[in-house]
């Protein structure tokens, strides 16, 4: 069984509708720790120690977070500043997450036709996140493809939940290691034919 | 008083105090019945375990009103004085002196000489410092309007007693021919002087207590400190007090003055706490000896021969302060809460009485019978004092003052909510307000009646009464809320708050104002999680302003003052559990040095826990910087 930490980052968690029904969805699933960043640190006071050794105690490492700019809200990136320190999580001595494994779980307002060449946003989800891909790459981890949520303004309630249900799902085939790591891995999206990915549980098969 | 005899004295009086007092503050009595009571009851009257020598322990005792002015000097510095000028000499001179002329009024109509009922009413027209402050500070009552207003007019009184000595003389019946009393005024040193040349030689003693306060006492107590010893400050601090008193004595001014003075001068010096709390066992034990020997001196013989006429004289004595002062209260315009505190507190003979009537004596302008008559009136009002404080508090605010508005006692809370914030001062009330900015209306506690009206006005939901009161915790609904926030002003009221919340109510959190490293000590001890130190946020961020100015950039500057933070109260709460093991050895003045010297070193430690790391591009440049 894989260990799974899920870090959720929302400034205003109380007023979003995705991103508190998917770190519910996680939250139910045995061995999933749910760290929820602002509520932890609402003075960007990181604890860098107390993080470091949350991220050593487990094998895989979920970003939940909605897409601000094109990017991680302010907090995660004071995060990834402090804690994945030069000589810790990178650099000739920083080994201290090699093999370990990274999933994006975004919510964006836009919708899906808007995140590709010529679309709205011009640049796909996985273009637009190179810059934390290569931060985990460097680090040694596996970048999984992203579990993308678009277009949530507007989103009706049936839609929501299957999108937590899918993440929960998600989530528990990582825990239990019967999802394609390697097809994960080279996709656009995780989300996106999820289903195709898992290998039902042992004994169902 | 020697030997075996003093032995025996003390376990009476102990035992006396012991007893009582725990049962007249389970009653809600407050402390100073319960001495008073227990005086009753060892006294000659009663079980007749103390007889005459009971004087002797009086007059020991009033050694007990010295320190406790010495105290208050101690937390008054020269300008708050200044500041309360007007209710002194206003509020205090029109008390003293429309008393007097009501008394003498009653005493002329009543056949005395003139010049005897002057003496009179001006001795009756004193109240008691001792009693009045004792009580008002065991409710907590001394920082609202109505303690202040009777502070002022006490320390007018002190003063005044000055004077009063210097005029019972002039009112002799004799006819000039003053018998002069051997004992007492030979050792005065102003005796043989002229009027002038006394006020001078006043003077002159008042002048040096100021410079030795200012020039002297200090480096003589830092080398005292230095030797830490500790008995041996408390020898100095004595030694102080005692000093003063002689002195003071001698040049014919009240001893209780003069160390309120010797402590006004030290109000600013760094052993001021020291100073009070090496002072302050001394002075509740002797207090308390004072209150004992008070109703142990009642003369119940004399009660008895004549019940109407010392009952009379009591209920007169009462009514006539009592009418005088809420005079004054309309005069001043003072609110009808604080006004019915003050004129209740003052509204009794006071222990200089004692003093004065015997002088009065002496100079043969009252005569003995009469004297011993008013000694033991003045005794019963004295008594009598926190009664009437009681009845103002259960009786007669509910009726006509801030309680009754809005038409509930003061013990009936009718809302009830999840949060309760105890002391809605300068510290809670910024809790309320930030709580009811986001909509969460907390049931709030108070004793200042002036605030609570206030509050009130402006539509907050506030409560009065003591907060440490279990019956009101119950009333304000303790046993349903969520959250307790403990703000009172004082640290020992807060921690009785905070110890009695954990015991009655376990289930509510408790979020505590600590005035200081101490006080958090004591209510982390208590098992309170949420503790928080009123002054390190300023603090801090004058620390982050100070390194601003010497250059340091604005973000590091407040980071440094992040990890500090978390640095430090990591650090308060190891101390709190470490320190239980040492106070067994160490005194409290050395276990704080010892303590910030941990603090100190701790700071030093590590150094890489002050920076950070992530944005320290120094392990960068080594591992990238030369290739």
């Amino acid at each position: 069984m894989q260990k799974i930490l899920v870090i959720v980052a929302h400034p205003a968690l109380e007023r979003s509708r995705i991103n508190r029904r998917m770190a519910a969805a996680a939250e139910e699933l045995e061995g999933v720790t749910l760290h929820d960043l602002y509520e932890a640190y609402p003075d960007f006071d990181v604890d860098v120690g107390r993080e470091q050794q949350l991220l050593k105690a487990h094998d895989l490492l979920v970003l939940q977070h909605p897409f601000f700019w094109y990017s991680v809200p302010p907090l995660l990136k004071q995060w990834i500043d402090l804690v994945l320190e030069h000589g810790w999580a990178y650099g000739s001595e920083g080994k201290a997450l090699v093999g370990k494994r990274v999933l994006s779980a975004i919510s964006t307002g836009g919708r899906e036709d808007a995140f590709r060449r010529g679309g709205h946003n011009r640049f796909t989800m996985r273009e637009l996140l190179a810059p934390i891909e290569q931060t985990f790459v460097l680090c040694g981890m596996d970048y999984l493809a992203p579990f993308c949520v678009h277009g949530a303004h507007g989103m009706r309630r049936e839609q929501i939940d299957r999108h937590a249900a899918a993440y929960g799902r998600a989530l528990e085939a990582l825990r239990d290691e019967r999802l394609d790591l390697e097809a994960a891995m080279r996709r656009p999206r995780l989300d996106d034919g999820l289903d195709e990915l898992i290998r039902p549980p042992a004994g169902q098969s | 008083m020697h030997g075996a005899d003093f032995f025996y004295q003390a376990l009476i009086y102990l035992t006396a105090a012991v007893v009582s007092v725990p049962i007249a503050k389970r009653l809600g009595l407050g402390s100073v019945l319960g001495y008073l009571l227990a005086g009753v009851a060892i006294g000659p009257f009663a079980l007749g375990l103390v007889g005459e020598d009971g004087q002797d322990v009086l007059h020991f005792a009033e050694f007990g009103v010295v320190l406790m002015l010495f105290l208050i000097g101690l937390e008054l510095e020269p300008s708050r004085v200044w500041r309360l000028r007007t209710p002194i000499l206003g509020l205090g001179g029109l008390q003293v002196g429309v008393t007097t002329a009501v008394l003498a009024g009653i005493g002329l109509a009543l056949d005395l000489d003139w010049r005897t009922a002057l003496a009179v009413g001006v001795i009756l027209a004193l109240s008691s410092t001792a009693i009045v402050l004792q009580t008002l500070n065991e409710k907590g009552l001394m920082g609202t309007h109505g303690g202040q207003s009777s502070f002022a007019v006490l320390l007018f009184q002190d003063i005044a007693v000055i004077p009063i000595l210097a005029l019972l003389p002039l009112l002799s019946l004799g006819g000039g021919s003053i018998v002069e009393s051997a004992d007492e005024h030979d050792s005065s040193w102003v005796a043989g002087l002229s009027g002038w040349a006394e006020t001078l030689v006043v003077l002159g003693a008042v002048l040096v207590i100021v410079l030795a306060g200012r020039y002297l006492l200090q480096p003589a107590f830092r080398a005292i400190a230095r030797t830490g010893l500790r008995e041996l400050f408390t020898a100095a601090a004595l030694l102080l007090v005692i000093a003063t008193a002689m002195l003071m004595t001698k040049v014919g001014v009240s001893p209780a003055l003069g160390t309120f003075l010797a402590g006004m001068v030290l109000a600013r010096s760094e052993y001021r706490h020291e100073l009070e709390s090496n002072i302050d066992p001394f002075k509740g034990l002797l207090l308390g000896l004072f209150f004992i020997s008070i109703g142990a001196s009642i003369d119940f013989g004399l009660i008895v021969g004549s019940p109407t006429l010392i009952f009379g004289l009591m209920v007169v004595l009462i009514v006539a302060k009592l009418a005088v002062l809420l005079v004054l209260v309309r005069v001043f315009k003072m609110s009808l809460d604080q006004g019915l505190l003050f004129a209740f507190s003052l509204a009794q003979g006071g222990e200089f009485a004692f003093v004065l009537l015997s002088f009065a004596v002496r100079y043969d302008v009252v005569d003995p019978t009469l004297a011993g008559t008013l000694i033991a009136t003045v005794a019963l009002t004295m008594a009598a004092t926190p009664i009437l404080m009681l009845l103002n508090e259960k009786v007669v605010q509910p009726r006509f003052g801030t309680l009754e508005r809005g038409g509930r006692q003061a013990d009936e809370i009718d809302r009830q909510h999840k949060v309760i914030i105890a002391g809605f001062g300068s510290f809670g009330s910024i809790v309320g307000r930030l709580l009811r900015a986001n909509g969460v209306e907390a049931t709030v506690l108070d004793y200042d009646s002036d605030r609570v009206d206030l509050l009130r006005k402006l539509g907050l939901q506030v409560f009065y009464g003591d907060a440490c009161r279990l019956d009101l915790l119950h009333a304000a609904g303790a046993a349903e809320a969520r959250l307790l926030v403990a703000a009172l002003d004082t640290g020992e009221k807060n921690h009785e708050l905070v110890a009695t919340v954990r015991k009655h109510f376990p289930q509510v959190t408790i979020l505590a104002r600590a005035q200081d490293r101490g006080a958090a000590y004591e209510i982390l001890d208590e098992g309170v999680e949420h503790v928080f130190r009123e002054k390190l946020d300023s603090s801090l961020r004058l620390g982050v302003e100070a390194l601003r100015l010497l250059g340091f950039r604005a973000y590091q500057a407040h980071r440094a003052a992040q990890t500090f933070r978390r640095h430090d109260e990591r650090a308060v709460r190891e101390l709190a559990a470490m320190r239980h093991d040492r106070t067994l050895y160490l005194s409290e003045a050395r276990q704080r040095i010892e303590d910030l010297e941990e603090l100190l070193q701790g700071d030093l430690a590590d150094p890489d826990e002050m920076r950070d790391a992530g944005w320290d591009p120094d392990s960068l440049r080594q591992e990238y910087g030369g290739k």
